[in-house]
């Protein structure tokens, strides 16, 4: 079988990866989510993990972002001062900073990632008291900054994001995720419940902040679309295995499995 | 029963063992208690018991102070500051009549002090203990309702989500509008709530030569500040912790640095502000007629 794997591509960064995942595997009971599933992912680069609906791309996120344990295989984290650690042997201490520090979670539902009952400014400075910032107009400024960074008006500071529409929830739990200047970013369906005007407004700033601040993302979705235009490179999983990966254009133009073919070929043009 | 103060537990008492818990019971919790002063500000769970008073009239304070009294103990009752509101009266009487031990109004005379929503204003010292009863032990309930969940962030001292608290309250009203029971840090480690006292009371808490025991029956967590520990109320570099303050002193005693209840005198609208520490009050009153 003609699976490109990373490895293949011989330009790639003589950096060292952000993160390496090898043979990682989850079983739930009897029935296996993710299988011998391998890839890397480097500073800068945003990987799009495609796949059907029940295909393990969610399960395959949280095992990677450290909130489910794996069963099998090793995932391995380069931190900001160069060490390399692997995820299943920290302690749950280290992981949890970890998630608030060097990593983000982006939600499908903004309820999942938002405080609803509490104003923007807070929500965007959660993680900047949670890690030690003490001085209020510091952190007011620094939410007003970033409310402004994802095109939310600055008059919204204080009202909760109850009252917003869904694209600007899920805005705000972009900048929500970026304010304490995460290195790596977790993404599941991040514009699954917007419509396709609201979702191409969303990827454009995503696409333009990922550039910005050199983040690393991992980003799920079932929207080929969506992939094509924010995803470096791809991983297609079927049934919990991954059964090709490569650059974005290359798997999209050239599919080389018969099931990624079979996908491509339903994406609507 | 085989303690010594139960040998002696006759008529005086009621028939009730030495202040109404036995002998077991106290030993139990006053281990949770030595817990609890070894660890400055972490709640220890205890097996708290039924009293004979409902749930939010004191359960923990009494179960507290039950375990620790001895004969010799001289106990001080103060709900709201004052010595003769019902709650304060009820569990002096509950005291009275289960242990036989002294009691007394004034704060210097007491030896263990049990107390609901005031800290006495007269300083506590050396070798007095002060009770305070807790409703709701947790400081972080409000922001995480898991048990679990909130134990593993005192665990792991992740104390960010309280400062959001405050960063709303700043951002809706320009002010930490926190007036009562307002979040302490122990000792530099653990998260507090120090019962609902005003937050007027939190700088006594502070190096405080007195032993501070905290006892919340309904929720079974039993906590204490140990003497001289240091006691932080929480707040942001730009918007430093302040307490209360009154334009006008005590209007029966003349006292401006004590806490101050606005009570209601007739019905067009006249209101006096006096000491809420009625024994305070009444020294100041007494110290001034004796001029």
């Amino acid at each position: 079988m003609s699976v490109r794997t990373p490895n293949d591509i011989s330009d790639w960064p003589d950096e060292e990866p952000l993160l390496r995942v090898s043979g990682l595997g989850k079983r739930f009971g009897t029935r296996a989510a993710c299988r011998g599933i391998s890839f890397c992912l480097w500073p800068g680069e945003l990987l799009g993990v495609v796949g059907e609906s029940g295909s393990g791309k969610t399960t395959l996120l949280n095992c990677v972002s450290a909130r489910l344990p794996a069963d099998q295989g090793s995932i391995e984290y380069r931190q900001r001062d160069g060490r390399r650690v692997e995820l299943s042997q920290l302690s749950e201490a280290t992981r949890r900073r970890l998630a608030r520090t060097e990593w983000g979670f982006v939600h499908q539902n903004p309820r999942d990632g938002l405080r609803l009952d509490l104003s923007a400014g807070a929500n965007i400075g959660e993680r900047l008291m949670a890690v030690g910032a003490r001085h209020y107009g510091e952190i007011r400024g620094q939410a007003a900054e970033w409310l402004s960074k994802v095109e939310i008006e600055a008059g919204r500071l204080d009202d909760v994001p109850r009252t917003f529409s869904g694209g600007m929830q899920q805005r705000l739990q972009i900048a929500r995720n970026l304010v304490s200047r995460p290195r790596l970013i977790f993404m599941d369906e991040p514009t699954g419940s917007l419509d396709v005007s609201v979702q191409a407004r969303l990827l454009d700033l995503l696409r333009g902040l990922c550039d910005e601040l050199g983040l690393a993302a991992i980003v799920v979705t079932h929207d080929l679309g969506v992939a094509r235009l924010l995803a470096h490179r791809l991983l297609v999983l079927r049934g919990g295995v991954a059964v090709e990966s490569g650059l974005t254009d290359q798997v999209l133009d050239d599919p080389q499995h018969p099931y990624t073919q079979l996908l491509v070929s339903s994406m609507l043009q | 029963m085989t303690g010594a103060e139960s040998a002696t537990a006759g008529p005086a008492t009621g028939g009730y063992n030495f202040a109404y818990l036995d002998e077991h019971t106290k030993r139990m919790i006053r281990r949770a208690m030595l817990k609890a002063v070894a660890i400055p500000g972490y709640q220890v769970p205890f097996a708290s018991r039924e009293m004979p008073l409902p749930y939010g009239w004191g359960t923990g304070g009494i179960q507290v102070t039950a375990s620790l009294i001895g004969k010799g103990d001289v106990l001080k009752v103060i709900d709201q500051g004052a010595d003769d509101t019902t709650n304060a009266v009820s569990i002096r009487k509950f005291f009275r009549r289960t242990t036989g031990v002294a009691v007394t109004e004034r704060t210097a005379e007491a030896t263990i002090v049990q107390t609901r929503h005031r800290i006495p204003e007269t300083p506590l010292r050396e070798n007095q203990i002060i009770v305070y009863q807790v409703p709701i032990p947790e400081p972080l309930r409000w922001i995480e309702p898991r048990e679990t969940e909130t134990r593993k962030m005192h665990a792991l001292s992740e104390y960010g989500g309280i400062y959001v608290r405050l960063y709303e309250d700043i951002a809706k009203f320009g002010r930490v509008t926190t007036s009562y029971d307002y979040p302490v840090l122990v000792n530099g480690r653990y998260l507090m709530r120090p019962s609902p006292v005003p937050k007027f009371d939190n700088p006594k808490m502070d190096m405080n030569p007195a032993l501070q025991l905290f006892g919340a029956g309904r929720e079974k967590r039993i906590y204490a500040v140990p003497p001289y520990t240091p006691v932080k109320s929480l707040d942001f570099t730009d918007h430093p912790f302040t307490v209360e303050r009154w334009d006008r002193p005590c209007a029966i005693c003349g006292a401006a640095d004590s806490f101050l209840d606005e009570i209601v005198i007739d019905d067009r609208g006249g209101r006096m502000f006096v000491c809420s520490d009625t024994d305070y009050c009444r020294s100041n009153r007494a110290a001034k007629a004796a001029e």
